[in-house]
């Protein structure tokens, strides 16, 4: 499977999904996100404090997710260059985020990723370092088999896909053979200490519907999730984060493709939940991208949508004031975020 | 073209109250608690109720908890197997029936 960019596909262009986010369908309109946010008084969309800088070190993975909102692959070439991971260390240096949360496409694929890492931790040894690890990355190539040891080395705390415990439903969205291989690396994870009680390294895994319907109770399924890969393969995690789809991208193309688009944009608006809304994760984080470019979050970075601060739209202008100051872009993509019980890259949010 | 079911209408279930309104009010009531995490997980009650809706027969119900088993974060081997329950309950039905037959058969046979 290719890419939507190296496919030459409509949708890889944003102006083009944003025309779909924007249109008016018989159940609501281009603007309905806004006008929800209006009714609880929440519109313009402000931050509360800038906590976590997510960095995107590229569009680069080795797999090829039916449903990633960053259409990311093998034959995506964008990734950040070193000279833009200094401008960001620059912000961790003389700035108060605290946590750093990286991201791809598979982030170790970034040949500067482990020299990243050291310098962010020998700045600040006490900030959180999560790297989005799609597990397979490990086993990709000899070179990545050591990435485990290199991440308890750092007290990197690790976030992974794994939408199921059985092959079927991992396969049918992550590609084939991928339940198999994350098993596997789930247990070497869990033999450096990830994951396993006592040991401080955590090791979380994210889950998001195969399809177009919402995600479960993030209690409830972790618990199942926890007994099913104890019970079959010894495997022990922390927590479960569960996570919407949200219509943009390779999700927005399926959704399309597949007829979908109408009714699960209109379950997203039935089910909007203004607590979910309050605690949006724009509100606390700024999303970097590969070329240094700051948004509201991944997904407005996809949608190329850059924050409206004008004065500080590249990591190497940081004006940290100007950003809290500034209205977060939304459009009805949000409807994800603030559906049920909300969700975020840390899972639900009300 | 026209059909008894059209899949719109299930979206219109919540206003079956434009008639006889406290006696919706009060069945939405009674559905909500019934449904609601007790005893039994939400998840195994929607699991039951999938089941249920293939012995009603009832396409309503079969598209609202297949989707609702989803979203409980059941799969696809899991709901095969609670149809399996209600067909075997359906068909065990039928057949534990025979042994009236065969009594009968027993009495008026020489
Ligand atoms: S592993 Fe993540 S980044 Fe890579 S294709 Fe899948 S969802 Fe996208
Ligand atoms: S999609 Fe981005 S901008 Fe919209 S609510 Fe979610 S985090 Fe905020």
């Amino acid at each position: 499977m290719k890419s939507l960019k190296a496919q030459d596909h409509p949708l890889s262009s944003s102006e083009a999904e944003i025309q779909h986010l924007e249109s008016d369908m018989p159940g609501f309109s281009g603007d309905s996100f806004a006008s929800e946010l209006k009714k609880i008084n929440l519109f313009p969309l402000k931050p509360t404090q800038i906590e976590v800088l997510q960095i995107n070190l590229g569009k680069m993975c080795n797999q090829v997710c039916k449903h990633c909102h960053v259409d990311a692959g093998p034959d995506r070439k964008e990734i950040m260059t070193r000279d833009t991971m200094q401008q960001c260390l620059e912000v961790v240096k003389n700035h108060s985020v605290t946590t750093i949360d990286l991201t791809g496409g598979a982030p170790e694929m970034n040949p500067e990723f482990r020299w990243f890492v050291e310098a962010i931790r020998s700045i600040d040894s006490e900030i959180t370092i999560i790297v989005r690890c799609n597990l397979t990355i490990i086993l990709a190539n000899p070179k990545y088999h050591d990435l485990p040891e290199f991440f308890m080395k750092h007290r990197i705390e690790i976030a992974s896909s794994l939408p199921y415990f059985t092959a079927t439903k991992t396969d049918s969205q992550r590609g084939d053979g991928v339940f198999e291989k994350s098993i596997k690396a789930l247990k070497l994870l869990n033999d450096q200490g990830y994951g396993v009680e006592g040991t401080g390294l955590v090791l979380n895994l994210v889950y998001n519907p195969s399809g177009a319907f919402m995600p479960a109770a993030q209690a409830g399924l972790e618990a199942e999730f926890k007994k099913r890969l104890d019970d079959k393969y010894g495997i022990t995690f922390n927590s479960l984060f569960t996570i919407t789809n949200l219509p943009i991208s390779r999700f927005l193309e399926y959704l399309l493709r597949s007829e979908n688009y109408e009714g699960y944009m209109e379950k997203l608006i039935d089910s909007f939940n203004p607590v979910a809304a309050s605690g949006v994760m724009c509100r606390n984080t700024i999303s970097v991208g590969w070329d240094g470019y700051l948004y509201d979050c991944d997904f407005n970075q996809m949608l190329e949508l850059k924050v409206t601060s004008i004065d500080s739209q590249h990591i190497k202008d940081w004006n940290e004031k100007s950003l809290t100051e500034r209205d977060i872009i939304v459009k009805n993509h949000c409807f994800g975020c603030t559906a049920g019980a909300g969700s975020s890259c840390g899972g639900t949010t009300a | 073209m026209k059909t008894y079911y059209n899949p719109e209408d299930l979206k219109n279930f919540g206003k079956i109250g434009e008639f006889q309104k406290p006696l919706a009010d009060k069945f939405f009531e009674y559905y909500g608690e019934v449904f609601a995490e007790g005893a039994l997980t939400a998840r195994e009650k929607s699991l039951i109720a999938l089941a249920v809706a293939h012995t009603i027969q009832c396409p309503y119900c079969i598209d609202a908890y297949t989707t609702d088993t989803m979203e409980k974060g059941c799969d696809e081997e899991q709901m095969m197997e609670a149809v399996h329950v209600a067909a075997a309950i359906r068909g065990g039905a039928s057949l534990v029936h025979a042994t009236q037959m065969m009594n009968k058969v027993k009495e008026i046979s020489m």
